[in-house]
Parts: structure tokens; sequence; C-alpha cells
């Protein structure tokens, strides 16, 4: 049916921009590994060791212990619970100030915007360990921690949301004469609260891993119990340990994000 | 009922949306703004609720000044003032009845908006409106379940439920298709010959302009160029003069709906 006098001719598209950032960036790699000292070889050499290691941790694990993994489990998933709740509780108020089209406060809005990108990306074990210098080892150390990251995190999603809505709802509310709490609650919160949760959710996850090595600073939590076994070396002991946070942390990401697709 | 007294509005990027416009309009009209995009039609209308602030003159609804009013004062007038959006507007997460119910909120305290606590009273105003549009079966649907022409009647059920003195619409009809239109234009006629109330809407087409509106307002670059009742308005002539506002006449074969 196409003669050739019927195919059209577009021009190449110029690749050059693309190529050169592929190289740059496979340059960049090589570079740093070199840089770095990373010599594959080693791997290999270090297989044998961590193939003995494999063995006693996992072949067999003490299945005897595992009854005791259970209660530092239970707190780390309740400090994760904890965190997420008060993380979120706040953040919910501070993504309405943040966010810049409802209130539109310059003045609020860019400092929070700030407090709560630090917030976000300071590793929550780096904020674990300023806590338990703070308020001592323990839960509640890494529960604070968890609160103040989960804040920061939520609330960073959350006025992005806000910032997303539909604005002519709100606009409609002005128009029946709404004052800024009656608008948050007819024409800004049924738009985002199915976001919103999910957010929480997501966090939640987040933390319940977060949650598993804050012990490693001694802010409780099952990362303790993992530590002490492996100052002893009771290798199997901590294969248990693995072996059940994993299946836990699992089974929370499934049926979390499990819900998580079906609210949005 | 509605008076510009040399209405200026600039946006904050520099452009100049009216320019010096003055206006006055009678209880129990139903004025059709006319214009091309950008011509400053929808500048217009906000003006009246505040949606926007002017940059100078008045704008006096009910001899109030709404360009000084703040907070509750503005509150006050705004639920007062119905409006009806291209777009509807309407929650769509929420049921119908939210929505119209939402048109009490100027009249409750806030913490009953917040409860949804709303007296049965206004629970009656919601339903004798949804039926006015003839929707009240739709009461408790969700209103992203419901059809463009549904949604705006809802929208219109929510104004109606603000008890207003005065409607603006801002193009009601343009994402809607013509019979849904007609029908939707009929309910905004029909609110405002029996109720009273003073109606205000942007429209793009002028045919719907000619057979609904008592006057018709002409706006072009931010001037209002146009300005006359159609009561007895020589429908040949009319077109014509709308190169004032267009730039060129209209022809009869550009109308959209047939007579
Ligand atoms: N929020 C805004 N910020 C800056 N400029 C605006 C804003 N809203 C409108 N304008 C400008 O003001 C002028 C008038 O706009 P307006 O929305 O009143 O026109 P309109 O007649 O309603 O047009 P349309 O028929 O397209 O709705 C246009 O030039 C527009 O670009
Ligand atoms: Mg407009």
């Amino acid at each position: 049916m196409d003669t050739p006098a019927d195919l059209i001719s577009v021009p190449r598209p110029d690749n050059r921009k693309r190529n050169l950032t592929i190289g740059l960036v496979v340059a960049l790699i090589l570079g740093s590994a070199i840089f770095a000292g990373f010599n594959p070889l080693e791997i290999l050499e270090n297989f044998q060791k961590g193939g003995r290691l494999l063995k006693r941790m996992f072949f067999p694990p003490a299945w005897k212990y595992a009854p005791r993994v259970i209660a530092p489990l239970v707190e780390t998933v309740r400090m994760a619970l904890v965190g997420t709740f008060w993380g979120a509780v706040v953040a919910l108020p501070a993504a309405v100030f943040a966010a810049s089209n409802f209130l539109n406060m310059p003045w609020i809005s860019r400092p929070l915007r700030l407090v709560l990108n630090i917030f976000r990306t300071i590793p929550a074990m780096v904020l674990a360990s300023l806590f338990v210098a703070v308020f001592g080892i323990g839960a509640f150390s890494g529960v604070v921690a968890l609160s103040i990251f989960t804040f920061g995190l939520i609330s960073k999603l959350t006025y992005e949301s806000i910032e997303a809505i539909d604005y002519g709802q709100v606009e409609a509310l002005m128009s029946l004469g709404a004052n800024k709490i009656t608008i948050l609650r007819y024409a800004i919160m049924p738009q985002i609260l199915p976001q919103f949760m999910s957010y929480v959710l997501y966090g939640f996850e987040v933390n319940v891993r977060a949650a598993a090595v804050l012990g490693y600073v001694g802010a409780g939590g099952i990362g303790q119990t993992f530590e002490q076994n492996l100052a002893f070396r009771n290798f199997d002991r901590v294969g248990v340990i693995i072996v059940i946070s994993f299946a836990v942390v699992l089974v929370i990401d499934l049926v979390s994000s499990h819900i998580r697709r079906r609210l949005v | 009922m509605i008076e510009f007294s040399n209405v200026s509005k600039v946006y904050p990027n520099g452009t100049k949306a009216l320019d010096n416009v003055s206006l006055k309009i009678e209880e129990g009209e139903f004025v059709a703004i006319i214009g091309l995009s950008g011509a400053g039609k929808s500048t217009l209308l906000r003006l009246i609720n505040q949606l926007i602030p002017a940059t100078s003159g008045t704008v006096t609804v009910d001899g109030k000044d709404v360009t000084r009013a703040r907070g509750k004062e503005i509150r006050e007038i705004r639920r007062q003032i119905g409006m009806i959006f291209q777009g509807f507007n309407i929650v769509k997460r929420s049921s119908v009845l939210t929505n119209v119910l939402s048109g009490r909120v100027g009249y409750n305290p806030t913490w009953r908006t917040i409860l949804g606590l709303f007296p049965e009273s206004d629970k009656q105003i919601a339903y004798r409106a949804l039926q006015r549009v003839d929707i009240l079966e739709k009461v408790h649907s969700r209103a992203s379940e419901l059809s463009g022409g549904q949604q705006q009647r809802v929208a219109i059920a929510r104004a109606l439920a603000q008890e207003p003195r005065l409607m603006l619409a801002d193009e009601p009809v343009a994402s809607l298709d013509p019979i849904t239109t007609i029908q939707v234009m009929d309910y905004l006629k029909k609110i405002n010959r029996e109720d009273g109330i003073t109606t205000v809407a942007n429209l793009h087409h002028v045919d719907l302009a000619l057979s609904y509106a008592t006057r018709v307002v002409g706006v072009k670059g931010g001037v209002i160029v146009y300005d006359t009742p159609m009561k007895g308005i020589n429908k040949k002539q009319f077109l014509a003069d709308l190169e004032k506002v267009y730039g060129r006449p209209i022809h009869h074969d550009e109308m959209l709906g047939e007579e």
C-alpha cells in the first residue's frame, strides 16, 4: 500500500545530549569505584568466609531462641506505631501551614518547609543517637526520633498534596461565606484525606524498618537484641532474629501497601 | 443592587484586566456578560463577591462597599451571593447532601459546620433546593458519580441553599452539551423569575444571552463597550452591534441553537 513516495521522512532525533549523559554517569561510577579502592576480587576472596558465617546463622537457626525474639519485635512495631502516630498528628496541621496556596503566608511556610526538609533528611539513626544522648538508652529515644522523622516525611508529602488540590473547590467554599477552618473541612480535607492516610501507612512501613535498626544506637527494639547476640557471636540466634524480623517486615509491607493501593 | 464605580483591576503580574469600569445592575435583572476570551468577564464577576480584590474604585452590593469589607463582614456579604462555576466546583468526594448543606455554612457557627451538625431546618432547605433542580433522588449519591449536568444542578442547589439575593454564574454551561445547557439555563432563569434573584452570568454563546438575559453587557479589553436591555430588541440589530464586542459582526449561522 505504501509506495516509497508515501513514506514520510523525519530527521533523526538528536541523541548527543543523552549519550553524553550516559557516558558521564558511567565514567563517574567507574571513577568513584577506583577512587574508593573497590576491587571485585575482594568479594570473591571473602566469599568463603561469608559462606561459613551464613552456615552458622541459618543451617539451622536457633529456633529455640525464637520466643525470646517476640518481645523485642513487638516493641519494635510498637515504636514504629507510636512514632508514626505522633508524627502524623503533628504533620497534618504543619502541612496546612507549609502549603503555599491556601493560607498563603510565606513568612510561615518558607521557614517551616526548611525545618521539614531538615527533619526529613536526617537519618532516623542519627536522630536516635542524638536522643539517646539526651533521654538515655531505651525505646523512648527511638520513638522520639521516629516521630520527628515521620513528621518531616508526612508533612512534606501532604503539603505537596494540598498544593495540588483542585482550588476551584476552595473558591466555591469562599463564595459561600465559609471561613478558613470550614474551607479546610469541606474543600481541602475531602481532597487530601485518602492521600494522607496512604502517606501515614507508608510512614509506618518506613518506620518499622528504621525501628528495627535503631537498637544499634541504643534506642530500643529488636536491633538491640541483634547487636548483643552479634557481640557474643551467637550467630545461630542472629539467624533467627533475621528470619523472623524479615517475615514480620514483609507481612507489614504487604498488608500496608495493599491497603494503600485501595486508598488512592 | 450592584454598583461598580470607576473600578480597575491590575493582577500582580501587571495584567490590566479591568479599566475604570462603572456599571449599575438593578434588582431582579438577568444580566449576561459577553466578550472574547481574556476580555475581563470573570474578573468583573469575581470582584462582586471579592474572590479577588479590586485595585481601585469601589463595588457595592446592596449599598455595602464590598471592596473595603474584611473578615466576618465579607463572609456575611458572600453568603448572600450564590456563585456557579464552569467547572462546577462541587466537592467530588462528598455526598450531594454534604455539598448542598455546605451552602449553609455561613449561617452556622464553625463548630457545627466542622462536626457536620446542621439543624433540621437547614436540611429541609437543602432538600427543597435539590427538589427545585429536580435532583432530590440523588441526595445520598457521591458527587463524583454524577454527570456534568447533574453536578451543575447540585452546584445550583448549593447556591440556592444560601437563600441568596444575587446569583453569579461564570460560564455555567461552557462544559455542557447543548441539551443540558438549555436545562441548566432554564433553571437559572426560573430562579431569577420566581425568586427575583438578581443574576449575572458570563456567557460565551450570544444566542443564550439573547434568549435568557434581560440585559447584555459586552466587555472588550477590560472596558464595557456595549450595554443594552434585551426587551424588544431587534435581533438583526443586536447581532450587528456585537461587532463592538467581538471586533467583527456575528452572522446568523454562527449561532448555537435554532429558534
Ligand atoms: N490570576 C490572574 N493573574 C494574572 N492575570 C490574570 C489572572 N486572571 C486573569 N488574568 C488576565 O486578566 C485578563 C482578563 O481575564 P478574565 O479571566 O477576566 O477574562 P475572561 O473574559 O473571563 O476570559 P475567558 O472567556 O477566557 O474566561 C486576561 O488577560 C487574563 O490573562
Ligand atoms: Mg472567564
